[in-house]
């Protein structure tokens, strides 16, 4: 099982076609759709989450790109800039998920990825700006 | 100084302490270290063993700033307001004089019209970006005079190309700080950092044991002329800060158990260093410009040495509600802790445990009392002995 979450971008054209109804009658995709919105100029953004076998996945997004869908990866990750990390311990206020947390005694503030939620509530609360979203380097089409 | 014989076993001081130095026979221990010597041998051994005891902080210092002068341009300028990368710099001084304060926006900043604002760059950044060694961008405007006819100027700066640049911080190295919590029922935004409703955390800011005036709590060693490390480098007490207030109750220990003593300080920022003065952005309150400050104290007694003895278990703060009593000047306690219980990383309120944040970092400041022991011990750094001491 493969899953993201992509950015599916539609010409004007192409907003009325149920493009999208394909990746699961044609690819055996099975996709939820997180945010449609249709811009002033008629663009249409649509933020889904794509899951099913890898082979079907690639498949799908080709399908997509012939359609003239511009598919882009919006799985995204929040990272710490490390220089720039003074260990002043702010962040952790607004951490939910215990991500950011002070560890003892040395009082220093340790960063755990693994339990991170992309939540970003750490980005304007850190002072220094260490913490950044950034797309999740994996590259899978 | 005039030593009191008789009145201590052990009786040094600056100037054989700076002996010492030079020598290199000199014997320096941070304020954590010196926790246990004194605990293991008393304070008078300690006294005679150890020289210096070496504190640190870093954290946000929001009055500070930097006076520059930009040299004179070809005409000349009586320059009336001024712009670092478009963050204003106050001008009301000689013709290419200015004051950048560490809290001042950028021009075109939203400020809190989309709350809570984010303050992306201000005052404490440009000081940032200068140390750094970056261009920043200078622009001077001015009504022209004979003497100086120019109206504007606009161009480009290093601070090595600067004429002067002299960090000059009006108060900084509080002695004590408030532990703040907030009561009501949404998130607030304070420089004590973001506050959850109903006390959903705790944050506090000082580095207890390791703190300057916490290890000198009557400043017996501190004032006019001493030497400290300050933004990386060398600068200077020249003062007690703004709003020194050496009143406060205090525990047998002499430590002061609310806000109290404060330093005002300066040095010549062409040698601090960007790891040590970091520009900060506090969302929904603004910019800030945290700053690396230690103080060597010397033990020029074992009253000295039982001083900077002191550990978290031993200095207490106030918990104060930021969301209805401090904006309305009420300094009512909610309860008193110690450091020791904030750094465990949970205190009791009213029988409910709260989280407790810290915003002043011990990693760093463990590393300036490590560099300004590195510095004495090197024969780098001298002791200043102050001209006279803070108001006690
Ligand atoms: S708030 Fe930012 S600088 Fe402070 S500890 Fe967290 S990540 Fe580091
Ligand atoms: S994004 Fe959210 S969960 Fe992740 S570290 Fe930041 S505050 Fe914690």
């Amino acid at each position: 099982m493969y899953s993201k979450i992509l950015t599916l971008r539609f010409p004007k054209t192409g907003v009325s076609k149920p493009t999208v109804c394909h990746l699961a009658k044609d690819y055996g995709l099975i996709f939820t759709i997180l945010k449609a919105t249709v811009l002033p100029r008629k663009e249409g953004i649509m933020v889904l989450e794509v899951s099913g076998p890898k082979k079907n996945f690639k498949n799908g997004i080709t399908f997509l790109k012939e359609q003239g869908v511009l598919v882009q990866n919006a799985s995204r990750e929040v990272n710490r800039n490390a220089k720039k990390c003074i260990h002043c311990g702010a962040c952790t206020a607004v951490c939910p998920t215990g991500a950011l947390v002070v560890s003892h005694p040395e009082l220093s503030i340790d960063f755990n990825i693994k339990k991170c939620s992309v939540c970003e509530l750490c980005v304007p609360a850190c002072p220094t700006r260490a913490m950044k979203v950034h797309p999740t380097s994996e590259t899978f089409f | 100084m005039v030593t009191k014989v008789g009145k201590h076993k052990v009786n040094k001081t600056f100037q054989e302490i700076n002996a010492k130095i030079r020598s290199g026979e000199v014997v320096v221990v941070t304020a954590e270290e010196i926790i246990g010597i004194v605990e293991k041998e008393g304070a008078v051994a300690a006294a005679k063993k150890v020289d210096v005891v070496t504190t640190g902080t870093f954290a946000p210092m929001c009055s500070s700033g930097a006076f520059i002068n930009f040299g004179h341009s070809k005409p000349g300028i009586k320059a009336s307001k001024v712009w670092l990368n478009n963050v204003p710099a106050y001008a009301g001084i000689a013709a290419v004089d200015c004051y950048i304060g560490a809290t001042e926006p950028c021009e075109d900043d939203p400020l809190n019209k989309v709350w809570p604002g984010e303050f992306n760059y201000g005052g404490g950044h440009v000081i940032q970006d200068l140390v750094t060694g970056k261009k920043v961008s200078l622009k001077a405007t001015a009504y022209g005079t004979s003497c100086y006819p120019s109206r504007l100027i606009e161009k480009k700066v290093r601070l090595n190309e600067l004429q002067s640049a002299t960090l000059c911080n009006p108060r900084n190295g509080y002695q004590n700080y408030n532990c703040a919590v907030n009561l009501t029922k949404k998130t607030i935004y304070t420089y004590m950092g973001t506050l959850k409703p109903k006390a959903g955390n705790a944050n506090y800011c000082s580095a207890g044991e390791l703190s300057p005036l916490i290890n000198d709590p009557y400043y017996k060693t501190i004032g006019l002329g001493t030497r400290i490390f300050l933004g990386g480098a060398q600068g200077y007490v020249t003062w007690q800060g703004t709003q020194h207030n050496p009143s406060a109750a205090r525990t047998d220990n002499g430590v002061p158990v609310r806000p109290s003593g404060t330093l005002w300080v300066m040095g010549d920022l062409k040698k601090m260093s960007p790891d040590w003065l970091v520009g900060m952005s506090y969302q929904g309150y603004g910019i800030s410009l945290a700053v690396g400050l230690g103080i060597p104290i010397p033990i020029l007694n074992e009253e000295m040495a039982s001083y900077t003895a002191v550990s978290d278990s031993e200095i207490y703060t106030q918990i104060i509600d930021y969301g209805n009593d401090y904006p309305n000047g009420i300094s009512k306690s909610l309860g008193q802790v110690s450091y020791a219980e904030l750094k465990s990383g949970t205190i009791e309120l009213d029988g409910k445990s709260v989280q407790t944040v810290p915003l002043s970092s011990m990693v760093k400041a463990r590393e300036i009392a490590e560099i300004l022991k590195t510095w004495i011990r090197e024969g780098k750094f001298l002791l200043g002995e102050p001209q006279f001491t803070l108001p006690a």
